[in-house]
């Protein structure tokens, strides 16, 4: 049976394709060494137009307007300019309102795309950009150890990463945090106060990396400045041994951390990439597999959230669970030694 | 299993749902068609596959090992028609309801026509309306157009005008969709709808029809009293298609196996239900329910007339987590039987909404998803009855009309722990009014049978009375104003067998009488206190045929809306007891 994948490798080849949503004009060359906060392309995503009504602004037919227009599709105009007439006693004109591009000139009417800075499309990682992806975007690629989440605000930033916790399952509370920590990406645990959240925007924290957090604080974690990822899940929970192990035990590394939110089409998941130097080329983590005895799991639901132990067999039909519904299942060694049976679809390969 | 009729068809269906994908046999057996096995496999739509093949050739695999038969040949591609010794298929029928709802942009001209036409349109598939543009609006024509190119829209429908009447506003709004489109990446230019005055269609080709990707359908509101939103049914199910094969690898092959004839699932489920309606009693309606991880949907025939609601909002996969904008965690938690903390009810709707294929594997986790179904029916429900003509909505008491009978389906409903659980889902989601049958679709191949009755009518017919759809019980649901624990209803029943039973339902009760599955009987129905049976009117009662389902006959007084207990003890206690009644 197919099995979703998670990643939580101590070293792999890391990949990422970073597209712009519209075509756009890449700022990097194939070869150049990124951090995960450069910029390396950019478009304007949103535009913002304006239409003129020149017909009206002269007071004249449509015809006799489109006769007085100046400008033409694509002509790029500055504040002030004037576009169409002049016309009559009082010579009067149309002007651009402000820098920009005509993007249709007719019908009596001229519309214009307003000048304003474009959208930048960060690198998401630091590494080399290894392939350019015609004006959309770049596949950047490093080696390191990956951690990835079920939850991001949407930002992205690296820098040195401070352990805050000493156990899995540990609260991380406001008053932990002071200004020493200006810069650095933050190991927590629990969230389940606001003020830890607006505490860490005050001192300028680089990253927050939770273990897992109440959802009434959502809206609040995706207002904050600095990009915060839910390694995971909702509600107080403790975070799974093996990120666990890969993330405390690399306290002052740089790391980036990629809060983007968990996209099941596209594939894109918040992840955590500890940089880290390796010999050769480490294997690109796997992002497709069956299941199949001896693998290393993640079990998503409970009564055995968030542990992770080993497929011992993949059970023959259907098991009844202990709720009384019917569906394949696996045994499964936890950590402890204790085998319990999981459904497969609360199974995630660790890979 | 012998062949009756060598001009008669095998079909192969192939069900691609949010999270699995279905390959079903269909075949003649002893001269009628009979649902023969299915193949599952873990839909693929999701990267890192991004392509519903992967999936698709799994479930073919499987189905090809349970049968035995060979339906695919050496060279890999399906073999049609069925050969002498047994191996291929003769049709293939597709549906799909996997991929996220289509970015739907509506405009019309005024909001209560138009424009709701429009919305409703929207309503009828796999679809978020995420804007919405009347001729009232108060932004300017360049913030709409920036609003549609942000939105970046996968179809726009534009409504307005009836047929012969407005027509320079309903061009004015189609040139905003039009600049609009002109200036989104080619890539991303959403599909346009155009549904407004007929008159206007060669005009609307012309200005836009090198412009944007339009497909001009029957005016929805051809007059300002009636609206065709059916009309628009398969026209909008080709859009979803072809958006769909433009975004998901996988698709267009499907759609090429079936002949062009792909539907959306939901657009199957409405076609089986309408179908339905037109063969069974026509003083009752016939009602599906499909409660699904990507959707809900709701269909309500009468006589061949069809009312379609499709619900991504409430669907229990990854937009639970946006559920609470909907409903409140109180009209959820009051369907729980057990002690579930408030916090611990918000947290699985996040978890659920992260791994939307997971199961509960805890009986706490078990009455929350039951729970959440129940509340899906309720929302979709209410939605849909909205929308139904006035003598089929009852009145304004807000009760159903008559069903019979009412068909559901949804992984929820079928991995239910007993048949018990099942049904009062159900009659808490639906809360039907005087006398149905309610049947479950096992097998999940009612979409099947919606795509197949268009090659061949008599497939579905057939195949519904076979034990691929399972009978869960006549349902009585006995209307009244009595208080709680007052005799509303005397009940004798005569089974074929000789068997006889009698029965008083009280008031607020959910009782049940024992009848085997295929069985028939004879209920005498005497209504107490002018309760209304569902047999022409309150205090009316009289004599009844009756067949046996699972759960044999049921009585549902619990009135309607169901009267739940504000005390939360006393509330989860009734819930529990109604379980236990049925055998939970």
């Amino acid at each position: 049976m197919i099995a979703p994948v998670v990643h939580i490798l101590p070293i792999a080849t890391i990949r990422r394709e970073q597209l712009l949503p519209v075509p756009g004009r890449l700022v990097v060359r194939k070869g150049q060494h990124v951090s995960a906060t450069d910029v390396v392309a950019e478009a304007i995503v949103n535009p913002e137009h304006i239409m003129l009504d020149v017909t009206r602004a002269l007071g004249v037919s449509t015809a006799e307007a489109d006769r007085h227009i100046l400008c033409s599709t694509g002509a790029q105009v500055s504040k002030d300019d004037v576009l169409a007439g002049p016309i009559g006693l009082v010579q009067r004109v149309v002007r651009s309102p402000c820098d920009g591009q005509v993007v249709v000139a007719g019908s009596g009417q001229i519309l214009l795309e307003v000048s304003q800075p474009p959208s930048q499309l960060l690198a998401g990682l630091s590494g080399t950009i290894v392939d350019l992806v015609g004006d959309r975007g770049v596949v950047v690629e490093t080696a390191g150890a990956i951690v990835q989440g079920v939850w991001g605000n949407g930002k992205v930033d690296y820098g040195l990463l401070k352990v805050m916790i000493q156990d899995s399952g540990e609260e991380l509370e406001a008053a932990r945090l002071d200004v020493s920590m200006r810069g650095v990406v933050v190991l927590g645990g629990h969230c389940n106060q606001p003020e830890l959240l607006t505490s860490a925007a005050e001192i300028s924290l680089r990253a927050l990396i939770l273990t897992s957090i109440d959802v009434e604080l959502l809206p609040l974690a995706d207002t904050m400045p600095y990009p915060i990822i839910v390694i995971q899940g909702f509600g107080r929970k403790a975070m799974n041994i093996d990120a666990f192990k890969l993330l405390s035990t690399n306290d002052r590394r740089d790391v980036v951390v990629n809060a983007v939110r968990w996209d099941r089409y596209t594939g894109k998941r918040p992840d955590v990439i500890i940089e880290l130097p390796a010999s050769g080329q480490p294997a690109m983590p796997r992002d497709s597999e069956m299941f199949s005895t001896d693998q290393r799991v993640h079990i998503v639901r409970a009564p055995y959230a968030g542990k992770v132990g080993t497929l011992v067999t993949l059970l023959p039909g259907v098991s009844l669970l202990a709720n009384g519904i019917c569906t394949k299942s696996a045994q499964v060694r936890l950590e402890q030694g204790e085998e319990v049976v999981v459904p497969l679809a609360n199974l995630e390969v660790i890979a | 299993m012998s062949r009756s009729s060598a001009s008669a068809d095998s079909v192969l269906s192939i069900d691609v749902g949010t999270i699995n994908t279905r390959a079903a046999l269909f075949d003649v057996v002893d001269g009628r068609y009979r649902f023969i096995a299915s193949g599952t496999a873990p839909t693929t739509v999701d990267a890192p596959y991004k392509d519903i093949g992967e999936s698709v050739g799994i479930a073919l695999d499987r189905l090809q090992a349970i049968t035995g038969r060979v339906i695919i040949g050496s060279d890999g591609s399906f073999i049609i028609p069925t050969r002498i010794d047994g191996s291929g298929v003769d049709k293939i029928v597709a549906t799909l309801s996997a991929g996220p709802p289509l970015k739907v942009i509506v405009l019309g001209l005024l909001e209560d026509l138009s424009l709701g036409s429009a919305h409703r349109i929207a309503e009828t598939t796999y679809a978020q309306v995420v804007e919405s543009i009347g001729l009232n609006d108060p932004r300017n024509p360049a913030a709409r157009i920036d609003t549609i190119i942000k939105r970046s829209p996968d179809l726009i429908i534009v409504a307005g005008g009836t047929n012969g009447g407005a027509s320079q506003s309903v061009i004015q709004l189609l040139e905003t969709v039009g600049l609009a489109s002109y200036l989104i990446p080619k890539e991303k230019s959403p599909e346009v709808l155009f549904v407004g005055n007929e008159a206007l269609q060669e005009e609307v080709k012309q200005i836009m029809g090198n412009i944007v990707s339009l497909n001009c359908a029957p005016n929805i509101r051809p007059t300002l009293s009636s609206e065709r939103i059916s009309a628009v049914h398969i026209p909008l199910a080709k859009i979803v298609g072809k958006v769909r094969a433009r975004r998901i690898s996988g698709v267009q092959e499907l759609d090429r196996w079936s002949e062009g004839k792909m539907l959306p699932s939901a657009t199957a489920f409405g076609r089986i239900i309408r179908f339905l309606s037109k063969v069974y009693d026509p003083n009752k309606g016939v009602l599906g329910v499909d409660v699904g991880a990507g959707s809900t949907t709701i269909a309500a025939g009468f006589s061949g007339k069809l009312s379609l609601g499709v619900y991504p909002e409430y669907g229990l996969g990854s937009q639970l987590k946006d559920l609470l904008a909907h409903t409140s965690i109180n009209s959820i938690s009051r369907w729980l039987h057990e002690n579930t903390p408030r916090d611990y009810l918000q947290d699985y709707l996040y978890t659920k909404a992260l791994y939307p294929a997971s199961i509960p594997a805890t009986s706490e986790d078990l009455d929350i998803e039951h729970a959440l179904a129940r509340q899906a029916m309720r929302l979709s429900i209410k939605r849909l009855t909205m929308e139904f003509s006035p003598p089929a909505r009852r009145g304004d008491q807000g009760f159903l009309p008559s069903f019979e009978p009412i068909l559901a389906s949804g992984s929820v409903l079928t991995r239910a722990p007993s048949k018990g659980h099942t049904l009062l889902m159900l009659l808490d989601g639906i809360q039907p009014a005087g006398i149905t049958t309610l049947v479950l679709d096992e097998s999940h191949i009612i979409s099947a049978l919606g795509s197949a009755a268009s090659i061949n009518p008599a497939l579905p017919v057939h195949v519904l009375e076979t034990s691929a759809f399972v009978n869960l019980g006549t349902v009585i649901s006995p209307l009244s104003n009595a208080r709680v624990n007052t005799p509303i209803l005397k009940v004798r029943m005569k089974a074929d067998d000789g068997n006889e039973l009698e029965l008083v339902v009280n008031q607020g009760s959910l009782a049940t009488l024992p009848l085997p599955i295929g069985q028939s009987a004879h209920l005498n129905l005497t209504p107490l206190q002018r309760t209304d049976v569902g047999m022409g009117g309150p205090g009316r009662g009289g004599r009844l045929k009756v067949v046996g389902g699972t759960l044999g006959i049921v009585f549902d007084a619990r009135g309607r809306p169901i009267r739940l207990a504000n005390e939360v003890v006393q509330r989860r206690e009734a819930n529990r007891r109604w379980l236990i009644q049925l055998g939970g």
